[in-house]
């Protein structure tokens, strides 16, 4: 294999420089805490609900765009209708888009003063400065992963196993469950995983709209920024230390759960 | 040819000392980066180009003001990790002590350098209101009642909110005595508290542009500005009884400016600060000026109402941070008290 010592080394330096590095700079800070002072601060009460606002948004989000951007690449692929390039363009905006500028924006229109807020409020219903509004904000942010990972699956299945499906009898249905979903499954779970992963980590967007109460509506990364700033750079470590290894086990069970999958389809042995 | 040239020598030494003096008159322009918190966008606009002006007049030397803005705390902190800021004029002197402390770039009394603690205005917390005050909110004990929405930031990450969780205290503390009373009033009212934003413009952007609460507690400048240019006529300003005197303080980076050699402009920029110009600027902006004539002048803009002071009533900001804003001080604990 020509150029294999080259590229392998290249993308042994970039990635033990650009990801490696700093990663092990907040593993060994967080260390220098000891592990009493360690587990008061990244496991505080306080700490605890923001992980599970975090995590449990970015899951719930991705959950909600692997259902609707599973839907849009299949419009996408599968049929033509005027303005089909620029629903294809809008699908890419919340990629471009500075994540402040999204957070406002979501924040004017869903405050109880906004064009979608203001019914809302008068049924009850409030999503901005609440939780909801932290899944709000993280589906839009998740939204392109999914549908670009499944479009070119989709658009390379060809459209003859529908038709010899249906043509020996299956329902719709089943050609959605047996035919469709196991072609794109790997795909979508990647998706999944890639909006997740990035919804866990979402600060821009998130902090306009979440109101920020601790215990209630804090994320993660801001109880990092706000222990930056009150100088505590060990606390925010042991903070990202603890996302760290949370956001790692997760993405270790979805690449395995991709890997069984792969050798079950492949003949299972 | 060889005259010419003669010529030539004999006037260039004659015009040498001239052109010398010309560059005497005109130095090289310099450059100073003012780092200074959230709300002081507009008054340092106008300072800057006053100073710069009066400055080329006195020396002739070109000078530029870059500003930057953030929450007090983010800031410091950012000149802490090397911003090279000339000056910094944050929302409290607890900021600038950590700058002395944790990266040495000043020394521990700055605050002794300058007039007045190095303050050269001070300002107020007081309440903004939505027009007509239809909640009836007049003082502190109004933020407590069932159905009131109060913004104010995070006291963790905000100067301004500081201000404000302390001028609040204050006020318990003096109407109700105990501390465990005056821990009550602070958790009912920051159970009335809906969202907390990080900085003091994103508390007023919250109740100004996004309609959140009933109340928000700002600087006085704050309010002003939100009362006279964000919304003409959609607020009123409520004062309340009693409420702490807001020093926010100037101080010099040492370390930086004799890295820069920008020492003598920068002092001169914080010096103009005090002068009767920059006064009539600060208190056009909202801001109260310390300078008695221009105090005089504009008394009729600043209601008068009994201020507490931080060093009189908390100790200094030192034993104000480590009481209240630390790990496990008692904003955490009104916080976790209030969530239940």
């Amino acid at each position: 294999m020509p150029g294999l010592h080259l590229t392998l080394g290249m993308t042994l330096l970039w990635l033990g420089l650009l990801v490696l590095l700093p990663m092990a700079a907040v593993i060994a800070r967080s260390l220098g805490l000891g592990p009493r002072h360690f587990a008061e601060v990244a496991f505080s009460a306080r700490a605890l609900a923001a992980y599970r606002l975090s995590f449990g948004a970015a899951l719930l989000a991705a959950a909600i765009n692997a259902v609707f951007g599973f839907g849009i690449a299949w419009v996408l692929t599968r049929y033509q209708f005027p303005g089909k390039r620029l629903a294809s363009a809008l699908v890419d905006l919340p990629f471009a888009l500075p994540t402040a500028v999204a957070g406002i924006a979501l924040t004017a229109i869903y405050a109880n003063t906004g064009i979608i807020g203001r019914p809302l409020a008068a049924i009850g219903i409030h999503i901005a400065y609440k939780p909801a509004g932290v899944v709000l904000a993280l589906i839009f942010i998740g939204l392109p992963f999914v549908v670009r990972t499944v479009e070119p699956v989709l658009a390379d299945l060809p459209k003859d196993i529908e038709e010899a499906a249906a043509t020996l009898g299956a329902s719709r249905l089943a050609i959605f469950a047996r035919v469709l979903l196991p072609e794109v499954a790997p795909a979508l779970l990647t998706g999944f995983a890639l909006a997740f992963a990035r919804g866990v980590g979402e600060y821009g967007s998130v902090i306009f709209i979440a109101g920020n109460m601790p215990f209630v509506s804090e994320i993660a990364p801001l109880l990092i920024v706000t222990q930056l700033e009150q100088f505590d750079y060990e606390g925010a470590t042991a903070i990202a230390a603890v996302m760290l290894a949370i956001s790692f086990a997760m993405l270790a069970v979805i690449n395995f759960i991709q890997a069984r999958e792969r050798h079950w389809r492949d003949g299972g042995r | 040819m060889r005259r010419f040239v003669l010529a030539g020598l004999a006037a260039s030494l004659m015009l040498g000392p001239i052109a010398l003096d010309a560059a005497k008159a005109a130095p090289a322009p310099a450059e100073l980066l003012n780092v200074s918190y959230d709300p002081t966008r507009e008054l340092y606009r106008s300072i800057d180009d006053a100073f710069a002006a009066q400055w080329k007049a006195k020396t002739g030397q070109q000078v530029t003001i870059r500003q930057s803005h953030g929450g007090s705390g983010a800031q410091a902190r950012s000149v802490i990790e090397g911003a090279p800021a000339d000056v910094v004029t944050l929302a409290l002197g607890y900021d600038i002590d950590s700058i002395a402390d944790k990266a040495k770039l000043l020394p521990t009394n700055w605050q002794k350098r300058l007039p007045h603690n190095s303050t050269p205005y001070f300002s107020t917390i007081v309440f903004l209101v939505r027009k007509g005050n239809p909640k009836g909110i007049h003082d502190w004990g109004d933020l407590i009642k069932p159905g009131v929405q109060v913004i104010t930031p995070n006291p963790k990450t905000s100067g301004g909110a500081r201000w404000n969780y302390l001028a609040a205290w204050g006020y318990a503390k003096k109407t109700y005595g105990t501390d465990d009373k005056v821990r009550d009033y602070m958790v009912k009212l920051f159970r009335n508290v809906p969202v907390l934003d990080s900085g003091a413009r994103g508390a007023t952007t919250t109740f100004v542009q996004r309609g959140q609460g009933d109340v928000l507690l700002a600087w006085e400048n704050e309010a002003f500005l939100a009362v006279n240019e964000l919304g003409k006529g959609k607020f009123d300003i409520v004062v309340p009884s009693v409420s702490i005197k807001a020093e926010p303080p100037v101080a010099l980076v040492d370390a930086n400016v004799d890295r820069k050699g920008t020492r003598k402009v920068a002092e001169a920029y914080l010096q103009y600060l005090y002068t009767r110009p920059a006064q009539e600027i600060i208190a056009k902006n909202y801001y109260r000026p310390i300078d008695p004539v221009v105090a005089a002048k504009t008394a009729a803009r600043f209601p008068r109402l009994q201020l507490f002071t931080i060093d009189r009533n908390f100790g200094g900001w030192a034993r104000a941070q480590a009481a209240h804003f630390a790990d496990g001080g008692s904003f955490d604990q009104v916080f976790a008290a209030a969530k239940r």
